[in-house]
Formats: structure tokens, C-alpha cells, sequence
């Protein structure tokens, strides 16, 4: 049975049409975390959200408190927020951009305060184009009320947001990339070491990323206490997340769950979500987080939502979409599909994610689409070992950035677990389904 | 001689000045360009390198990385249909196949009247109302062959004008402003918050 019983953190404005508007926000508490942050110590900000325990919920799921103490000892030079969601099937920061943008401009400005920063850029995706209207209206909207500039609410704290549109590319999602990007560059990820921006970020100087979700959390993490977020969920999984559920259920959507309380069974099949697959055919396979992510199959259904619960099972929560494939689903053609598009988004820079992803796109097409041979089958799994070395999760990296050892899981997970499907291509020539 | 025309040249000048360096303006000033001439004009990238102090060469090869821009002349409305996983699942081959009958242009091509450019493109962020489709960057959500008939119909009449601008991210995205924060004053601040936290640990030991 799915747990229902915690409050709306991020999304607690749902049921309005009007939940972009300072109108709306104002009337249902906002500004007020941010007032309650500026009567305190920018460390007592920051202390409570290392109480909280916050994850990132742009992937990665690093702590959020501890990527902040990083620049407890440099004076920080910028906070960059991470709106560049383009993992496919992840839309849970499109939902939070069009629908909350106050709610992320008065976390974007609690955080800033909190890290003593008075230039913030929040970088979004370029197709977001409403949401870039929307979050630029708040903005606005927020220079007018005094809850951002100069002074902000007589604090003493002044601060300048931008919003940054982005402009077609996959890997800008990556937090270095991204920051090339925001120079006015090409999205080539950086070279590792330094692994933090926090080191050597925007224009060299150290710099936060954080996710839009993330961000979004902060108002009622000040308003509530970094405690009380802690007391939802269980173990490091703390607070509620966002789902994107999308694929062959019933009722696609946002959802937000409380972590670890509830488990892939309840997000998938529970009327106050997914309602079951469509036409009530059988489950096959299961995206559990992102297409970067490793598949579950039914026997994993009942593994709760948390970090640490999902990576016990090889794979990963990762940017919280999950995908959904019926019994009828060709999963030789799914599994295709994401690697047309890994190949299609390597930025180019290193030779195992540039030339790998373009192969095995080119021997899962003639799979799927005639020209299969058996041993291709091989050569795959032995392309995938190549690119993540030892296919183990989490995986071995041969490249600059993670999006090269994310290229082999959906492969990998097809062709262990549906291995007479990719034979039947074979024996076919072509998709049996078609 | 501005290639811009004066509005846009001076929205791109106040964006310019929103950012520490001018180079960091590069993305925004390709989505005005582009605004302006509905792809990127060698005129237009001239300009943008002029304005973030680079070479046309530069710019060139930075808007080449990103989808979103065009380096040839494309249709007053490009039609984006996404057949990545979610979509895949719902039917966005589909759909893909039945917008080229439609739009009477193969993927990746402009129709002979010039009105539309079909792109098959990657995930949009829109999937519980797939297969996601986008004009303009905007999301048009039909994702039936006959709701996308429709909206081609629509278009062609003229109608939906106010729903889907033409070409430009950015064309309703206006700053109320620049910005308030001047560089001197961040530099005078940071000190003080320093020095204030300074003095707390010192008072806490």
C-alpha cells in the first residue's frame, strides 16, 4: 500500500492553475522562508540544511550540506542552478520551472544567502521556452517586491539572479559542461581532477551547482526545519522526491512520493499514481531512474524509492523517471532507441563514448531493423565491457564525463535479461513485432 | 552598421551586461539572432561575435553544438516530434511518419511552401502526454494523428499566432531590468559578511 500520509514539499501548489504567480505564492506562504532565513546566520541556513540531509535530486544524489561546506573555507563566487533536464523521460524539473518559479527563486535566494553569494544564474534548458517566461516573471516580479536586489527585505543582503537559456544539448546536464556553456562556450564536460566546481567553477572561480528540485526544497526545509525533512523517508534517503513515471501506465505524471516509504509496486500500480499498465497487460522491464540507469524487471518491484535501497540492486535512482514497458514492448528496439540517443548527444571529446556509442547504435538498427547476426550479440557486450569496463554498476569510466559508462546500460540490461528476444531479431532478420 | 534591428540590438546589449564577461552572453545572443532572421545569418553571427568580443569562426563553431540553432534557413515553424523512449512507447514513429505525409516534407526537410520544418528530436521533458510534440519550442500536445492534422491546419489558416510565436526563445522573455548589484559593492559585502562571521567564531570559543 502506498504511504500518503507526508505533506507536499515541492508541489504543495498543485491544485492551483495560477501557482506561477506571486499572487498565488504569497497567498499560500511564500517569501516567508526567505524572511525567516535572512533573521538568521547564513551558517544556521546552511546548518539546517545539512540536518535535513538533502540529497541532489539531479542525479548524482551527492548531499547537498556537503557540496556547500566545500566552499566553507574559499568566499564563494558563484551559485549556478542546474535547469538542463534533458535525461529522456525525466520531467519533474519542467513541472517545478512552469508551475513554481517563485517557489525555486526563493530557494535559489535562501541558498545564496546561505553561501554568502550576490550572483546567482539559473541555467534552463532552452526548450523550456515557458519556462524561461515564467521564471523571468518571477524574477521580476520578486525585484519589485524586494525580495531580490538590492537590500533584499532590509537584510543587508543584496543579490542578482539571471536566468540563462541553454540551447539543445544533452550533455550541458553535465555540472562542468554546463558551466562552459554559461561561459559562452561549447558543453565539452571538463577534465577531472578538479571533480568540483566548487574548486575551479564559472569563470575559474569556485562555484555551487545545484539541481532545480534541490533548490526548490529550501523554502520548506527553513520553514519546517532541517529536521522535520529529515523525519520523512528513511536511512539517507531523506524528505519526499519527485517521480516522472511515464511509458505504458495509466496515468503518467509527476508524483511526489516520500522516499523509501514507498516502492516501485505503489509508484507503478497505486491509484494515487501510475493506476497499473495500460490495458492490465503483464509488466516486462522497468526503467528505474533515467535511461543511464541499469533495468528492473517485475522480480524488483517491490524495492523501495530510496538511493541507497536502489543502488543494493545495481542501478540507480538517479534523476527520478521511471519508464514503464508492457509484455508487448520490443525491448531490442527500446533498448535502440536510447543508444541513438547517447550517440546522437556524445559531445565527441572522448573515443570510447564517441566511437562506441555510434557503433553499437549501428548494430542494434540492423537488429532491429534487418542485417542482425548472431555474433553481434557478443560484439555488443563486448563493446559495452570497452566503454564501462567489467559492466558493473556502479560503472568503471574510460571517459571525461559519466554520460560514456551510461551508454551500456540499457544493452547490457536488454540483452541479459531478454537474451531470446535479440535472437529472435536474428533469426527473424528484422523486429518480430512489426 | 548594425545588422540587428535597433530593438534587438538593444536587448542584446542589455543582456551582454547582465554577465561578468561578455562572452557568457553567447547562447542568449544566438537565440535573438535567431529571432531576428529565423536562423543564424552569417551577418547575424558577425554581430554576436562583435558583441561578445570573439570571431565569427568562434561563434560559429560554438552554435554548431547546439540543436537549437540553425545554420540554413528553416520553415516559419519547425515542427518537432520526439521518439525517444517515452514517446517511442507511445507511438512517436509513428506520429514522426505521419507528419511527413502531412507536412509534405521528409524528416530534417522544409516544405516546399516554406512553412514548416519537420525535426525528429530527442526528449522534450513532456512525457506523460506523449508523443511530445513541439512547434516553436512550444509544446503543442496532440498526440493523435488527428489532433496534429488539426494543429497543421491551424497553422496554415494563421490561426494560433498568439499560442506559438515564430522564432525566437527569448521573444517574450523580458527583464524588468539590469542588474542591481553593482561589482563594487558585492567585493564590500563579502568583506563585511566575512568579518561578521569572523567575530561569531571568535565569541563562540
Amino acid at each position: 500500500m502506498a504511504q500518503l500520509t507526508a505533506p507536499k514539499i515541492v508541489s504543495s501548489r498543485s491544485e492551483f492553475a495560477d501557482s506561477h504567480t506571486m499572487t498565488r505564492h504569497l497567498a499560500t506562504g511564500g517569501y516567508s522562508a526567505l524572511k525567516k532565513a535572512l533573521a538568521m546566520h547564513p551558517e544556521q541556513v546552511a546548518a539546517e540544511v545539512d540536518a535535513a540531509s538533502l540529497l541532489g535530486r539531479g542525479g548524482a544524489g551527492f548531499p547537498a550540506g556537503r557540496k556547500w561546506s566545500m566552499l566553507r573555507k574559499a568566499p564563494t563566487a558563484y551559485l549556478v542552478v542546474n535547469g538542463d533536464e534533458s535525461e529522456p523521460a525525466t520531467f519533474k524539473d519542467h513541472y517545478l520551472v512552469e508551475r513554481e518559479p517563485h517557489q525555486l527563486v526563493e530557494g535559489v535566494t535562501i541558498a545564496a544567502y546561505a553561501l554568502q553569494v550576490n550572483q546567482a544564474f539559473i541555467y534552463l534548458r532552452g526548450e523550456f521556452a515557458l519556462g524561461l517566461e515564467r521564471v523571468q516573471q518571477a524574477l521580476n516580479d520578486a525585484y519589485d517586491h524586494g525580495a531580490l536586489g538590492q537590500n533584499i527585505f532590509g537584510s543587508g543582503f543584496s543579490l542578482d539572479i539571471v536566468v540563462h537559456p541553454g540551447a539543445g544539448a544533452y550533455v550541458c546536464g553535465e555540472e562542468t559542461s554546463l558551466i562552459e556553456a554559461l561561459e559562452g562556450k561549447r558543453g565539452f564536460p571538463r577534465i577531472k581532477p578538479p571533480y568540483f566546481p566548487a574548486a575551479i567553477g564559472l569563470y575559474g572561480e569556485p562555484t555551487v551547482v545545484n539541481n532545480v528540485e534541490t533548490m526548490s526544497n529550501l523554502p520548506w526545509i527553513i520553514n519546517n526545519g532541517g529536521a522535520a525533512f529529515a523525519a520523512l523517508g528513511e536511512g539517507r534517503s531523506t524528505g519526499t522526491r519527485l517521480f516522472a513515471l511515464s511509458g505504458r501506465v495509466k496515468n503518467p505524471g509527476v508524483y511526489e512520493v516520500e522516499m523509501v516509504k514507498n516502492t516501485f509496486r505503489d509508484l507503478i500500480f497505486d491509484p494515487a499514481f501510475g493506476g497499473g499498465i495500460v490495458g492490465d497487460k503483464a509488466l516486462k522491464a522497468f526503467v528505474p531512474g533515467g535511461v543511464s540507469a541499469p533495468w528492473f524487471g517485475p522480480d524488483d518491484l517491490d524495492t523501495p524509492l530510496g538511493q541507497d535501497e536502489v543502488a543494493a540492486k545495481a542501478s540507480m535512482l538517479g534523476s527520478g523517471s521511471v519508464v514503464v514497458m508492457d509484455e508487448d514492448t520490443c525491448v531490442v528496439r527500446a533498448a535502440w532507441r536510447i543508444t541513438k540517443f547517447f550517440s546522437r548527444e556524445s559531445c565527441g571529446q572522448c573515443t570510447p563514448c564517441r566511437e562506441g556509442s555510434g557503433w553499437l547504435e549501428r548494430i542494434m538498427y540492423r537488429l532491429e531493423h534487418g542485417g542482425g547476426r548472431r555474433e553481434d550479440l557478443d560484439l555488443l557486450l563486448d563493446l559495452c565491457d570497452n566503454i564501462a569496463p567489467g559492466l558493473s554498476w556502479p560503472p568503471q569510466q574510460t571517459t571525461i564525463c559519466v554520460l560514456g559508462p551510461s551508454i551500456p546500460s540499457s544493452i547490457h540490461s536488454a540483452l541479459t535479461n531478454f537474451r531470446d528476444d535479440f535472437i529472435a531479431h536474428v533469426d527473424h532478420n528484422g523486429c518480430p513485432h512489426d | 552598421m548594425s545588422h540587428f534591428r535597433p530593438d534587438i540590438r538593444q536587448r542584446a546589449e542589455e543582456l551582454v551586461a547582465l554577465y561578468p564577461q561578455r562572452r557568457s552572453a553567447m547562447l542568449p545572443l544566438l537565440h535573438l539572432a535567431q529571432e531576428q532572421d529565423g536562423y543564424l545569418s552569417p551577418e547575424g553571427m558577425a554581430e554576436v561575435a562583435e558583441l561578445t568580443g570573439t570571431t565569427p569562426a568562434d561563434v560559429q563553431g560554438t552554435a554548431t553544438f547546439y540543436d537549437m540553432f540553425h545554420l540554413e534557413p528553416v520553415g516559419k515553424y519547425v515542427v518537432g516530434i520526439c521518439t525517444n523512449i517515452a514517446c517511442l512507447l507511445a507511438g512517436g514513429e509513428e506520429l514522426l511518419e505521419h507528419a511527413t505525409s502531412t507536412l509534405g516534407c521528409a524528416v530534417g526537410a522544409t516544405s516546399a511552401d516554406g512553412l514548416f520544418t519537420l525535426e525528429e528530436t530527442e526528449c522534450l521533458a513532456d512525457c506523460n502526454i506523449a508523443p511530445c510534440v513541439q512547434v516553436n519550442h512550444r509544446y503543442a500536445r496532440t498526440t493523435t494523428p488527428e489532433a496534429f492534422d488539426a494543429l497543421v491546419a491551424d497553422l496554415r489558416a494563421g490561426k494560433r499566432g498568439e499560442e506559438i510565436p515564430e522564432h525566437g526563445t527569448l521573444i517574450r522573455v523580458k527583464r524588468n531590468g539590469g542588474l542591481r548589484v553593482p561589482a563594487s559593492q558585492i567585493a564590500s559585502e563579502r568583506e563585511a559578511a566575512r568579518a561578521a562571521r569572523a567575530a561569531r567564531t571568535e565569541e563562540a570559543k
